[in-house]
């Protein structure tokens, strides 16, 4: 009986590690824009797929760049998908303006040192190694996690670039943000059908397969990877947004938008700052639970993302503890009810306290509540 | 006087042109079905209307009180005419069936328009994209329950309703559903019409303009919200129970996101507070689905692009707020809009 528990009590903090981190993507967006970004659920299952092409193209299960061809032909290749993401870089950073007569070398450097890596590294990885043994995986993993970071971010802020800024830009009513972002992530869930069928692919196991024994319950090493993953991240969240420049910048945009471009702190910088780091926190909570679920579908996203947001709103939205306490109680419910009731019931559960909370405390349990002047 | 008849007139000319037709043989059965869907389609885009352009909130929920129209009144029918294992015995001859089926169609309204309170009470205090949620989630909260009753079938889905059908042939042979349906759109458009351009009506474009001045001027905004959110679901709901009948099998995976989705980029693209504009919507987003048949899965990129381009470049849709008679003033002749 005992050890049930504890073998429950864990299943429900890797649950709540996964809700967590997709939590502190909508609390960060929310916080600084005050938009409920829909979409961000589905940026967790994009986020999920990268970590798998990443994961399954670094073990050289398929070559990006056709074998047995002269070399010039090789680094064309390469040269040609690190021009894709170099110019998707390019259109995150900005260039600065520099006074007349003086010459900024920074920007194209930037630039051209990412396009030199990365065409190094497709070039180096693009013929398809064979990487079997164990160390070699944990190789693979150490490189795909920061990858699949950097690279659903990268999807992130596209997706704020060309839906959110020029509605924000015009002005527009916050309705149409929010359909929008609805929109997106639906075109996310079924362009990614339409791109790549619905047959559901297995992500590799990375992590050797390791278990502990924790007072009689089992815990493998790819769960407690996630829950020390989680914590980590909320740690450095919460240095970043209480301790750095940033952050103070981030906190300054959620309290007055109109205000802080004249104080000369960046708007649009930190926009794109939030985004890329809610997004990149989406896509490592879907490179973890691909890695314990590692069955992947198009719409495992929708679910998750959906549950993470009930957990946001239950810690109370724009509140970043709120979020992370609230993924981990939100995790710990359903698990107890399904231990108790069934497994089905879950997510009726789960959206009945949602509409509980937002009738009765909508601004949740560490929100707090904003007056409106007439 | 011309005014008074012109309308009926030719409501009625339509619904004998409807019947007429298919025994001449100019309309098959592929033709019928399309009218079919596009009639539901202009029950779902102008009951949504009400909620998402004329009183300016965001529901996008719609398709969980579809739903519950459409299981409502299908067990309903099936309860009362078809022998059933769940439900056992049917209680009335089929030959009641043309007389009952409005009772049946009432008993979804009724059904949906309840289940809308689960919406309307919290909209009392939560606004904006909170209220969007609450909707969403009731949608979810919907469906799952409906999945979770194994009388209905569970996630499987539940049929019969096609012998009611068949039954209502058998005492007339008529295009039944679509006559059906002519009349649940021509009730939907007649009574949000009268909605709309009556002292409630203006209440709640009076909640959509300023809530907190709307309460001042007395305008008993709770008591607005709940009668459009209920009418608005209960529309829904009848639009539901039509669907059902239509294709005589309901599912809860046909209730889901996808079909909230449909419902708000007809509302959009006619326009925010205007029923003639969600009608031609309803109508123009019919054809297109019908081009866009071919797409199978890729419908579903193009259909949210379609309302992502709609909020850049031009939110107020095709019509705006104007009617069909503010852009064609010649058109006051024939009928009084407002």
């Amino acid at each position: 009986m005992f050890d049930t528990v504890i073998q429950q009590a864990f299943n429900a903090l890797q649950l709540g590690s996964y809700y967590s981190l997709i939590a502190l993507g909508y609390c960060l967006v929310y916080g600084v824009l005050l938009l409920i970004n829909f979409a961000h659920g589905d940026i967790f299952m994009v986020g999920a797929y990268i970590a798998f092409f990443a994961a399954t193209y670094i073990m050289g299960q398929h070559a990006l760049i056709p074998p047995n061809s002269p070399i010039m032909v090789k680094l064309v290749f390469a040269g040609f998908f690190a021009l894709i993401i170099t110019a998707a870089v390019s259109f995150a950073i900005k260039k600065k303006p520099v006074a007349a007569g003086q010459k900024n070398y920074s920007y194209p450097a930037i630039l051209g040192g990412i396009f030199i890596t990365i065409t190094a590294a497709i070039y180096y990885w693009g013929q398809g190694m064979k990487l079997e043994s164990g160390a070699d995986k944990i190789l693979v993993f150490a490189v795909t996690m920061p990858l699949t970071m950097i690279l659903t971010s990268v999807v992130g802020v596209f997706i704020e670039r060309v839906a959110y800024k020029p509605l924000r830009l015009k002005g527009a009513n916050r309705l149409y943000v929010v359909i929008t972002a609805l929109m997106m992530g639906i075109i996310l869930e079924y362009g990614n059908l339409s791109l790549l069928g619905t047959s559901r692919l297995s992500f590799p196991t990375l992590l050797p397969r390791i278990v502990f024994d924790v007072a009689g319950a089992k815990v493998s090493i790819t769960k407690l990877s996630a829950i020390a993953a989680s914590f980590l991240m909320f740690a450095l969240l919460q240095w970043i947004v209480t301790r750095t420049k940033l952050g103070m910048a981030m906190r300054a945009v959620s309290y007055d938008k109109f205000a802080v471009p004249l104080m000369g702190i960046p708007l649009d910088a930190v926009i794109v700052f939030t985004f890329f780091l809610g997004s990149s926190m989406a896509g490592l909570a879907g490179m973890l639970y691909a890695m314990n679920f590692p069955v992947l579908d198009p719409f495992m996203g929708a679910l998750v993302g959906w549950k993470a947001f009930v957990a946001a709103v239950v810690g109370g939205i724009g509140d970043i503890r709120g979020a992370f306490v609230g993924g981990f109680l939100l995790a710990f419910l359903e698990v107890i009810v399904a231990a108790v009731f069934s497994s089905e019931l879950r997510d009726l559960i789960s959206f009945t306290i949602l509409l509980g909370i937002l009738t009765w405390k909508p601004t949740g349990l560490f929100g707090k509540p904003k007056t409106t002047k007439i | 006087m011309g005014n008074r008849i012109t309308v009926p007139a030719a409501l009625c000319a339509l619904l004998f042109l409807m019947v007429a037709m298919p025994h001449v043989g100019l309309l098959g059965q592929y033709g019928i079905t399309f009218l079919c869907s596009m009639g539901i389609f202009i029950i779902l885009s102008a009951s949504l209307n009400l909620v998402n352009g004329y009183m300016g909130e965001f529901s996008c929920g719609h398709a969980g009180f579809m739903a519950v129209g459409a299981y409502t009144s299908s067990v309903v029918g099936v309860f009362l005419f078809v022998p059933d294992q769940v439900f056992g015995q049917p209680w009335l001859p089929m030959a009641l069936t043309p007389f009952a089926f409005p009772v049946i169609l009432a008993a979804g309204f009724i059904a949906a328009a309840l289940a809308g309170l689960v919406v309307a009470i919290p909209s009392f205090k939560t606004r904006g994209d909170y209220l969007a949620v609450i909707t969403l989630a009731a949608s979810y909260i919907i469906k799952s329950a409906i999945e979770n009753v194994e009388a209905v079938g569970g996630p499987r889905g539940f049929a019969g309703m096609g012998k009611i059908v068949q039954g209502m042939d058998a005492v007339v042979s008529i295009p039944w559903m679509m006559v059906w349906i002519f009349l649940g759109v021509t009730f939907t458009i007649w009574i949000l019409r009268r909605f709309v351009y009556s002292t409630y009506g203006k209440g709640v474009m009076a909640i959509h303009q300023d809530e907190v001045a709307a309460e001042i001027m007395s305008v008993n905004t709770n008591k607005m919200k709940l009668i459009a959110f209920m009418l608005s679901s209960g529309l829904a709901g009848l639009a539901g129970g039509l669907y059902a009948y239509l294709i005589s099998f309901v599912n809860p995976g046909s209730f889901t996101i996808l079909r909230s989705t449909e419902c708000l980029v007809m509302v959009y693209l006619g326009g925010m507070g205007s029923l003639t504009g969600s009608v031609l919507s309803a109508i123009v987003f019919a054809i297109l689905l019908e081009f866009l048949k071919p797409l199978e899965q890729l419908k579903w990129v193009a259909i949210p692009l379609l309302l992502i381009l709609l909020m850049q470049f031009r939110p107020e849709g095709i019509m705006g707020n104007r009617e069909l008679s503010d852009v064609f003033p010649k058109l006051k002749r024939f009928y009084r809009f407002k």
